[in-house]
């Protein structure tokens, strides 16, 4: 009976998040999928990694243990995306005041052929300083890309240069390492930070 | 904010001819070309810009000229399921007969690939719109902050 009862739900669950993939703007869609504690299959992110910061320090996901996480996936060859969601993500932590010091925040790169912890130091004092650069070696930034489901794709240009296709979500990860959300690109500013207060207050 | 347009409008009438504004080449009009300035390190960057076409036959934005980038390009980027993608639009970007296209953040750009000497907030980087039908249109990108969305200063 308890079997029977479990695979209801499952269908349900998928019979809904197909729904809601159909019918759904990806906007709404992320919103909502991006909301803390509500079980959609996508909770299983963030892991084990052992990546070096940007002053060259070893670290672990231990390293980030103890207080609330959120990490953002890209790359210094980014026009757009990345520059703009470290300089709101660097605004947020203003208006956080005080309370930014009981988070941790990364910037993760998904190219680390380019992006050394000397490019990400140099890159990130345009931000403030309280952005931990993250980067290592190829294997290294796979490892944590694989753990937090990032999508990434290397797209090679004619001329030897080449993109990154990344995923542009920020991760929110609780004081224990377990996901809690995300901030979509672009997602209102009271809204994201609603969702910084929201994960510094453990709630 | 009135004050500050108004001094952003002041300072515009009296600025040299190099800094960016509106500029027209027949029938195209391009106001207010903008990017941001660069972190320290950075290669590349984005330019944007309202194009609009009065004429009665659309026209191709095909490339950029720029003295502070390696090479231009014209590039689109889309988000979908949370994933930028950002790619380089081979057959350049049409500007419709009677219409206009807005380059902008999260949307169509121009890209300054292989940039040396980072742009810095408040001066002005020399650039040449090449199209098909209008040829080439020398215009000036206005450098707003670092990580801005909006074009730093809009004066109409
Ligand atoms: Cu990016």
């Amino acid at each position: 009976m308890r079997a029977i009862r479990w695979i209801a739900w499952i269908l349900v669950v998928l019979v809904a998040g197909t729904t809601m993939a159909v019918l759904v703007s990806d906007d709404i869609r992320d919103a909502v999928l991006g909301k803390p504690g509500q079980g959609t299959g996508i909770a299983d992110i963030g892991g084990p990694f052992q990546l070096v910061d940007h002053t060259g320090k070893p670290v672990t996901e231990k390293d980030f243990l103890g207080k609330p996480s959120a990490f953002f996936f890209g790359f210094t060859h980014c026009p757009d995306v990345c520059p703009t969601t470290l300089y709101e993500m660097s605004t947020w932590l203003d208006e956080l005041g005080p309370d930014a010091d009981k988070l941790n925040v990364a910037f993760v790169t998904v190219d680390p052929e380019r992006d050394t912890p000397e490019l990400m130091n140099n890159y990130l004092s345009a931000f403030g300083d309280r952005i931990t650069g993250l980067s290592g070696t190829p294997e290294q930034v796979s490892q944590i890309v694989k753990e937090f489901k990032v999508y990434r794709r290397k797209v090679e240009q004619e001329d030897g240069e080449y993109v990154m296709d990344h995923t542009a979500n920020v991760y929110l990860m609780d004081a224990g390492g377990k996901f809690a959300g995300t901030i979509a690109y672009g997602e209102a500013d009271d809204i994201a930070l609603g969702k910084l207060k929201r994960l510094v207050a453990g709630g | 904010m009135r004050i500050i347009a108004a001094t952003c409008l002041a300072l515009s009438l009296f600025a040299a001819p190099a800094v960016a504004g509106d500029y027209t080449s027949g029938s195209l009009t391009i106001e207010n070309p903008w990017t941001r300035a660069m972190p320290p390190g950075a290669k590349v960057g984005g330019g944007f810009m309202v194009i609009t076409n009065s004429g009665d036959a659309a026209d191709t934005l095909v490339a950029l000229k720029t003295p502070r980038a390696d090479r231009g390009e014209i590039h689109e980027m889309t988000m979908a399921e949370g994933v930028m993608k950002m790619r380089e639009l081979e057959a350049g970007l049409e500007v419709p007969a009677g219409g206009s296209v807005e380059l902008k953040p999260g949307s169509y750009h121009v890209m300054f690939m292989g940039v040396t000497d980072g742009f810095k907030e408040g001066e002005t980087i020399e650039g040449t719109l090449v199209f098909q039908n209008a040829g080439e249109v020398p215009i000036a990108f206005t450098v707003g902050p670092v990580g801005g969305k909006m074009a730093p200063m809009k004066h109409d």
